[in-house]
């Protein structure tokens, strides 16, 4: 690290400043005590940086970016972390985007993360992907904890669920689960539910850990010693209960907002991506479907196994025209059950096209998020990978467990 | 004196030629100059605002990446105000607000469509070349000045 606190995150970009948004990257940089730089790189190397790189672009940004790369990787510019960004939409510079993403990952070992922005990108949707960032550079002392000791509970404020549990001496011994309506109540509820289960007082706990969503909220609330956001506490938790701390893993975490896939290595994630444009890659759509079909979400799970997604048409992933093409099928007499694979079928699809496509699939991959209880779910995502799917116990609280295993490097110190 | 457009946008070689035969240019530098010294709630001075990219609406769809568009929202109104253009061709990489290959095709095509006087010349790779570039454009130039003075 170049000194003591501040991270130096290395902008590898084609022109962020162009699209109006560099004020905001700033912004969730400097909140998280971060610095964004642009690696220094010599201009000559912009001639020959297409040749050496292998990709001939027409945009000279592009070839800056890859310059800049290299500087990273060559370690002429001393950065802890690199935040790759192109525009949206820009098919050249999604290529570019992806190959210096794996370029830096896998020639410097630096924490490495890119996104696609339009010019409505806000520093509230950087936020949680930087903060993993600085997380992996800054705290992997943090991330190497592999054993939950004492009296811990860890809140996950989620989008649609608030989870909790109650851990003592590595083991669960109370959960809670409740909708999330108002961020404070639910997490209340939540944590009273997963006490009650432990027959622990709150006053017991030697420490609380918080993510989700509401992690800043409810972790002033709950005067929590860990607020974490959900990608280093959910790789944290999904490998630790699907006992693969060590060596490689694949962590797939379907939300009921948003999506991430993280590549993790003995427990710390590597590249990851952030879903979150659309309702149809997400726990929403199975809702949804499970509304229309007339039965209880934790219903379209079996109902989904026992059917034939290939018999229904599907035109669309979206969480608007997808529903329809269901409906529409029902209408022509497919199956209850062949919709309901069909829905799982279209969300893991979704997710296999958008997200698994910018990280390197490394078993065991395990499934994690509340989505991962619906058997199709799995059962889909199994058919399309050709690989064995782990499920682990508590799949659904794994934000929760990640926080409470996190946190109890914070009672070591006590 | 006639208001010429130039591209690349930001070419101090073509924006001096311009000023020596008693044009304007119509250049980036003269814009970004403009943005970075206006006061404004932005401090310190960014170039393009989130407002920029939906200016650029009027030159590209909303399909368009937003770089594509915040470059546009300067270079558009450029090309708007001119009253010719002179546009090289091949010349050597750029960075910034030339850095974008997709804006740089947009603006060469926004300035062809406009009914104005147009050179297009290839960038110069030996001193002859040089020599017959330079010649070019001060003839073009020149002739500028001529319809002026008939008119």
């Amino acid at each position: 690290m170049n000194n003591s606190d501040k991270v130096t995150i290395a902008l590898v970009s084609c022109g962020s400043e162009y699209a109006g948004i560099q004020k905001e990257l700033e912004s969730a940089a400097s909140s998280l005590n971060a610095e964004l730089v642009y690696p220094e790189m010599d201009v000559a190397s912009m001639d020959t940086i297409g040749g050496e790189f292998g990709l001939e672009v027409a945009s000279p940004d592009l070839r800056l970016m890859m310059a800049r790369a290299k500087a990273v990787v060559e370690g002429v510019a001393q950065v802890d972390a690199v935040f790759v960004a192109t525009c949206f939409r820009c098919a050249e510079a999604a290529i570019v985007r992806n190959e210096v993403r794996r370029y830096i990952f896998e020639d410097s070992g630096l924490p490495v993360i890119s996104y696609s922005f339009t010019e409505r990108t806000t520093a509230a949707t950087l936020l949680t992907r930087m903060e993993a960032l600085t997380t992996i550079a800054k705290s992997k002392h943090l991330l190497a904890r592999e054993i939950q000791e004492g009296l811990t509970a860890g809140i996950d404020s989620g989008s649609t669920t608030t989870k909790a549990v109650v851990m003592r001496d590595d083991e669960i011994i109370g959960e809670g689960w409740v909708p999330t309506i108002k961020v404070l109540e639910s997490a209340e509820k939540a944590l009273q539910q997963a006490l009650d289960q432990a027959d622990v007082k709150r006053e017991d706990l030697q420490s609380i850990g918080t993510t989700g969503y509401g992690r800043f909220l409810i972790g002033d609330h709950f005067n929590a010693d860990l607020m974490q956001e959900e990608i280093t506490v959910n790789s944290k938790g999904a490998v630790y209960l699907a006992k693969t701390q060590q060596g490689n893993a694949t962590v797939i975490d379907i939300g009921g907002m948003d999506n991430k896939a993280i590549s993790v290595q003995d427990g710390i994630p590597g590249m990851f991506t952030m879903g979150g444009v659309c309702a149809g890659a997400s726990g929403r759509f199975l809702e949804m479907t499970s509304k229309r079909l007339g039965v209880d979400i934790t219903e379209l799970g079996d109902l989904a196994i026992k059917g034939m997604q290939k018999n229904v048409e599907m035109n669309s992933y979206c969480i608007v025209f997808g529903i329809q093409s269901l409906v529409n099928s029902l209408a022509k007499g497919a199956t209850p059950e062949d919709v309901a694979a069909a829905a799982c079928h279209s969300v893991v699809e979704q997710i296999f096209e958008q997200q698994l496509q910018e990280i390197e699939v490394k078993e065991p991959l395990v499934l994690v998020g509340g989505s991962s209880l619906i058997a199709g779910v799995p059962k889909a995502l199994e058919e399309l990978l050709k690989i064995d799917v782990v499920v682990p116990p508590y799949a659904q609280h794994i934000g929760a467990v990640g926080a409470a295993l996190l946190v109890s490097g914070f009672v070591d110190k006590e | 004196m006639a208001k010429i457009f130039i591209y690349p946008t930001n070419s101090l070689i073509l924006s001096d030629l311009v000023e020596r035969f008693g044009h304007k240019p119509l250049a980036m530098m003269e814009k970004i100059r403009e943005k970075i010294t206006t006061v404004g709630v932005d401090s310190p001075p960014i170039n393009i605002t989130p407002e920029d990219p939906k200016h650029g609406l009027k030159y590209a769809s909303v399909e368009v990446p937003a770089g594509v568009r915040g470059r546009m929202s300067i270079v558009g109104p450029l090309i708007d105000e001119a009253e010719a253009a002179i546009i090289v061709l091949d010349s050597a990489s750029a960075f910034g607000c030339m850095g974008c290959a997709r804006a740089n095709e947009l603006t060469k095509f926004l300035a062809r469509q406009r009914d104005i006087p147009r050179l297009e010349v290839k960038y110069p790779r030996t001193e002859e070349e040089g020599k017959d570039f330079v010649y070019q454009i001060a003839e073009f130039l020149k002739s500028l000045s001529k319809e002026e003075d008939e008119e």
